[in-house]
């Protein structure tokens, strides 16, 4: 009886193994329905969605302008102290003095794309970029500077 | 001091399992002691993987501290993002808008099927079975998209913040969620015939792990793990929090207490978040997804406490304030040590292979025990 008993479990416990490697059979059948993506290779046609926070920079215009006008509003949002204001003043053709960034210091290797220092910015300076390919072999190239050389800001953005 | 291996003063033979093993779903350390193959005590140790949030968030303010609760519980991030979020309005008293409020309840289901869908496929990896693991990813592939389309992230969102959510809906989302029902539903009987049916997993699972009611109870579990043991503790039923009061879903009970038992509640939940998702999806109402805030948040002086329902149990975030704009004090109610704790009642008595099947069905995030 135990016997009888014993060969009917393992009977069973076959019979249900092959019914889950059906279902392992026809995906092996079935090549649409897989959805795994090649990922180095697919790099030139990988679409990442407008909102995928990747890494924060400034967008310049044409003429080398930028919209941040160095409140440090970003600076005091950051809960990792991620991003430096380094302001400094510009003397306005009129004679006076006018504050403006010098450099806007982003320390990626310290960022947790959290979002909050674009929430922050009142004149919408700074935005997320799409990139994630963000490996290098030292670390101090993490350490950017958002502002591009020589920028400006942008006329009647205060 | 105990002994970490060899062999003990009963001569019990004491193993080691873990912090790094891949049955333990990260850096848990277990101790245990064998007579033989038979389990005669397990001892968790702790704090290989303590980054001290409670303390950090003392030194943020409240519109910054609730990203790092994202790191706890990572499976249920929405959720825990959530609790605090709450916690945070309770203190403030602020209204929020409708929409906001649908908005998070479809994240937060879209988050307990997502964190179901893993536990589902590593369950089984668990158990020796390396497929279903893939099959679970492929559907959880389809909820991370849907956030990362929103939320601009998968995994870590902070997308809950006090009064709202941070960005509105994209417009994509409800096309991509019923396309995601959709396929969803298609599969979901694969689950059954993969893994619940087959009879080798269902030995493997009966009648191991038995958490009687009582046990459950004094041991402070929730989630699943106490609603399979006949534990009715459901937060969304019994303590409602934005629009679950008005929803229609069921409080998922099992009485096995067995490991069975515990899969067919995660199951079972998963169907229960569909229902609420579907019903949630076509009725997202018009209006701001953010009520208005200051831009300095101050707490009056005082304590809160809001209690959400993870996917894991009862998260509790307690804030003590001193009228600053940062927390004077912050303690977080994590499901997952309480139900860690069950863990040697569970197992005292039954063989080591058991110990690994027990220990999945808890759906442990080593993370959210140590914090």
């Amino acid at each position: 009886m135990f016997l009888i008993n014993y060969i009917k479990e393992v009977a069973a416990a076959i019979g249900s193994l092959l019914k889950g490697m059906r279902r392992t059979g026809y995906y092996f059948t079935h090549h649409k329905e897989i959805i795994t993506q090649q990922y180095p290779d697919n790099r030139d046609h990988l679409n990442l969605p407008e909102r995928f926070k990747g890494e924060v920079v400034m967008p310049h215009n044409e003429a080398n302008e930028h919209r941040c006008t160095g409140c440090t509003a970003c600076e005091l949002a950051c809960p990792n102290g991620t991003i430096k204001v380094i302001t400094k003043f510009d003397i306005t053709p009129e004679g006076k003095k006018k504050k403006a960034i010098d450099k806007l210091v982003y320390h990626l290797e310290l960022c947790t794309l959290c979002n909050l220092c674009i929430e922050a910015c009142p004149s919408d300076a700074i935005k997320m970029a799409q990139t994630f390919e963000h490996s290098v072999f030292d670390r101090s190239q993490l350490t950017k500077i958002l502002n591009n050389p020589d920028s400006k800001i942008m006329d009647g953005v205060e | 001091m105990q002994e970490t291996i060899g062999h003990s003063a009963t001569g019990d033979l004491v193993i080691n399992v873990g912090p790094q093993h891949p049955a333990t779903h990260g850096v848990l350390h277990l101790v245990i002691h064998l007579q033989g193959e038979t389990i005669t005590k397990v001892e968790p140790h702790l704090g290989y993987i303590h980054r001290s949030i409670e303390k950090m968030c003392e030194s943020l303010t409240y519109r910054q501290f609730i990203y790092v609760t994202s790191r706890m519980d990572y499976l249920s991030a929405h959720i825990n993002n959530l609790a605090c979020a709450l916690c945070v309005e309770k203190g403030l008293g602020v209204e929020i808008p409708e929409r906001a409020q649908v908005i998070r309840v479809l994240m937060s289901e879209l988050t307990r099927i997502a964190s179901h869908e893993l536990w589902w496929g590593a369950m089984a990896m668990d158990l020796g079975a390396f497929t279903p693991f893939f099959h679970a990813f492929r559907e959880r592939e389809s909820i991370n998209d849907i956030m990362e389309e929103t939320c601009g992230a998968r995994l870590t969102m902070n997308y809950m913040v006090p009064g709202g959510v941070m960005m509105d809906l994209h417009p994509n989302f409800q096309k991509r969620v019923k396309d995601f029902l959709q396929l969803y539903k298609s599969k979901i009987d694969e689950y059954d015939e993969m893994v619940t049916g087959n009879i080798i997993f269902q030995n493997r699972m009966k009648g191991v792990g038995y958490l009687s009611k009582e046990d459950a109870i004094s041991f402070g579990c929730s989630g699943p793990t106490a609603r399979a043991s006949g534990v009715s503790c459901d937060v969304r039923k019994w303590y409602p929090y934005e629009i679950y009061s008005k929803l229609d879903f069921e409080e998922v009970i099992e009485t096995g207490g067995d490991s069975l038992a515990r899969y067919m509640v995660r199951i079972r939940e998963m169907k229960e978040s569909i229902r609420i998702v579907e019903q949630l999806i076509d009725a997202i109402p018009e209006g701001p997804f953010q009520a208005k805030t200051k831009a300095v948040l101050k707490l009056p002086k005082g304590e809160f406490y809001q209690q959400v329902e993870t996917a894991r149990g009862e998260l509790g975030v307690y804030i003590v304030s001193e009228g600053g704009t940062t927390p004077y004090r912050i303690k977080f109610r994590s499901p997952g040590f309480s139900n860690l704790s069950a863990l040697e009642t569970m197992v005292k008595g039954s063989k080591i292979g058991d110990l690994v099947a027990a220990m999945g069905t808890l759906d442990l995030v080593i993370p959210d025990i140590d914090r």
